[in-house]
């Protein structure tokens, strides 16, 4: 079945789209991510121009997420303040990162700076997750019991000034410090169409130091908002938002992650983390190895 | 007196060529190509009758050839280059007229009916297509940077040279088939059908358009994405907060 996709401007096969979406879909529903770091990368094999791929995975990760926002604000898991802080960092994120796309996309370096940016952050988020789940499997295999994660914000964010009292997170800290998590992740949000969860999820945890039950459910939050100002950013600058192209990742998706919740229930979380660090470095070197290879293509063509 | 004999005798031979030429009647299988949900390119017949003075057509062979081209634009190529191991955009050039779209189709191949000079003329064949590459960069890196372009074009579809596929019947009809791609832009196209006989044009027509634009649903996107972006950032946002809210909602159901 032939779709036509009016801003990438061809037409492709509406399954292959469909299914793309469905199999990012079942990961997120499998892991609690966003998907949009798996979505991106796939769109732009198959052929999608890669900004129209950044642009449009980035609507659909708005309405991957939609569903899993409603489903912690009910049980409490969201932390709001912090959800705001972060919301207006990313605002200001996406702002910045629309200023570096269009700056990047005049030097013709925006494919470059895209991948090198997968490469990086893929591969070291990748290989924290290997090591950590690695480490928790091997101790659960010989009897020992997990060391109990610390749960301690970094120095370096108990260093800035002006702290707040986040009530539902158990924490006082500066909100520049979420601030800034947000900001990063905005630009990453504009220039990768990835939601940020799984920066920010380690991040919260670890550079912050917030509780485990409000981190999912504050970073589904803040990426709901950021990729919905990604995708109006997009819309306003790169005109690159394919409407038709999100529909039809997002049928997939929401279906797909909903099987994907399912069998996670029967699913070791530590086993589950260590799958989801192979994807991860699997793309990542994917992506690396297609810096080095001759590309298929060795002119591109920009219109004036 | 003199002078007036010689002049008539030089514009005599002229006068009657210009009675000589024959006409061509061109037309093509469709005056529209619309594009929309299902469009996966397009196969335009390009066909015509060339009407001889007297309807007798010559002695020797006429050859055809029918070249569609879509609206010149100004683009930039990048080229990449390997550096420190990974591939890079590293070198640029700008021409200020490319064509979007240009096919052209002959009974012949092309160096067989023409010599470079009138092919260079009217622009035939992709080696003679009149890029405007605008900067000074020297004559060597043009060429490299101009048969990168139409080689990129023809592979994506965009460029192409048939030879052999344009069919003359009797000297009189003629027909050639050109493929369309599913990524070809929008724009007025214009065909223009040649006659060619020992080595020279004897007649060109380009009277015949053809509109290729988006329609319905499609039409409506890019209008709404080009000229409206903030409401169509909107609607895309809602759009899928909605899908994706109902799915949760029909799966909780479940």
């Amino acid at each position: 079945m032939d779709i036509y996709l009016p801003i990438a401007n061809l037409s492709v096969n509406a399954l292959v789209i469909i299914l793309l979406g469905g199999a990012v879909g079942m990961l997120s529903g499998m892991f609690g991510v966003g998907g949009g770091f798996l979505t991106t990368p796939l769109l732009i094999f198959y052929g999608i121009p890669p900004t129209v791929a950044a642009a449009s995975a980035s609507t659909q990760v708005t309405g991957a997420s939609v569903s899993g926002v409603f489903a912690h604000m009910k049980r409490g898991g969201v932390d709001f303040q912090m959800g705001a802080v972060l919301v207006v960092g990313g605002m200001f994120g996406t702002a910045a990162g629309a200023a570096i796309f269009e700056i990047l996309e005049a030097l013709g370096q925006i494919d470059t700076v895209i991948n090198i940016l997968y490469v990086v952050m893929l591969g070291s988020i990748g290989g924290l997750m290997a090591k950590e789940s690695l480490g928790s499997v091997l101790a659960v295999r010989a009897g020992k019991p997990r060391p109990a994660a610390k749960r301690r914000h970094h120095p370096l964010v108990a260093s800035l000034p002006m702290r707040w009292r986040f009530y539902r997170s158990g924490l006082y800290i500066s909100p520049l410090a979420p601030l800034i998590l947000g900001f990063v992740t905005g630009i990453m949000t504009m220039l990768l169409g990835v939601g940020g969860g799984f920066i920010m999820v380690p991040a919260m945890l670890y550079l912050l130091g917030m509780g485990a039950q409000v981190v999912v459910g504050t970073s589904l939050f803040q990426i709901l908002f950021v990729t919905m100002a990604s995708t109006m950013m997009h819309s306003l600058t790169t005109k690159a938002v394919d409407i038709v192209l999100a529909v039809f990742l997002l049928i997939g998706s929401v279906t797909g992650a909903q099987i994907g919740a399912r069998l996670a229930q029967r699913m070791r979380p530590d086993y589950l983390r260590l799958l989801l660090a192979a994807i991860v470095l699997l793309v990542a070197l994917r992506m690396a190895l297609g810096l080095g290879w001759r590309p298929d293509e060795i002119y591109t063509v920009q219109a004036l | 007196m003199k002078w007036i004999v010689a002049l008539a005798m030089m514009f005599l031979p002229l006068s009657l060529s210009a009675q000589a030429v024959p006409k061509l009647v061109p037309d093509v299988s469709q005056r529209q190509i619309n594009i929309q949900s299902g469009f996966t390119g397009a196969e335009l017949l390009l066909f015509g009758a060339i009407i001889y003075p007297r309807g007798v057509a010559p002695e020797g062979q006429v050859d055809v050839a029918i070249v569609l081209r879509g609206p010149a634009r100004p683009i930039t190529l990048r080229e990449k280059q390997k550096i420190a191991g990974i591939w890079i955009n590293a070198d640029s050039s700008d021409f200020r007229s490319v064509p979007v779209y240009y096919a052209i189709a002959s009974s012949r191949p092309l160096r067989n009916i023409v010599d470079s000079k009138t092919a260079a003329i009217y622009e035939l064949g992709l080696d003679n297509l009149q890029l405007s590459p605008s900067g000074e960069v020297d004559a060597k890196e043009q060429r490299r940077f101009s048969n990168g372009l139409v080689d990129l074009k023809q592979r994506n579809g965009l460029f192409l040279q048939e030879a052999g596929s344009v069919e003359i019947t009797d000297q009189v009809l003629y027909r050639a088939r050109l493929k369309i791609p599913s990524s070809v832009p929008v724009g007025t196209y214009v065909a223009e059908t040649l006659l060619i006989r020992n080595g020279r044009v004897i007649v060109a027509d380009d009277n015949v358009e053809v509109r290729v634009r988006k329609t319905g649903f499609e039409q409506l996107v890019t209008i709404l994405a080009q000229d409206y972006s903030l409401f169509y950032g909107a609607m895309a946002v809602l759009v899928s907060l909605l899908l994706g809210w109902f799915a949760g909602y029909i799966f909780q159901r479940l």
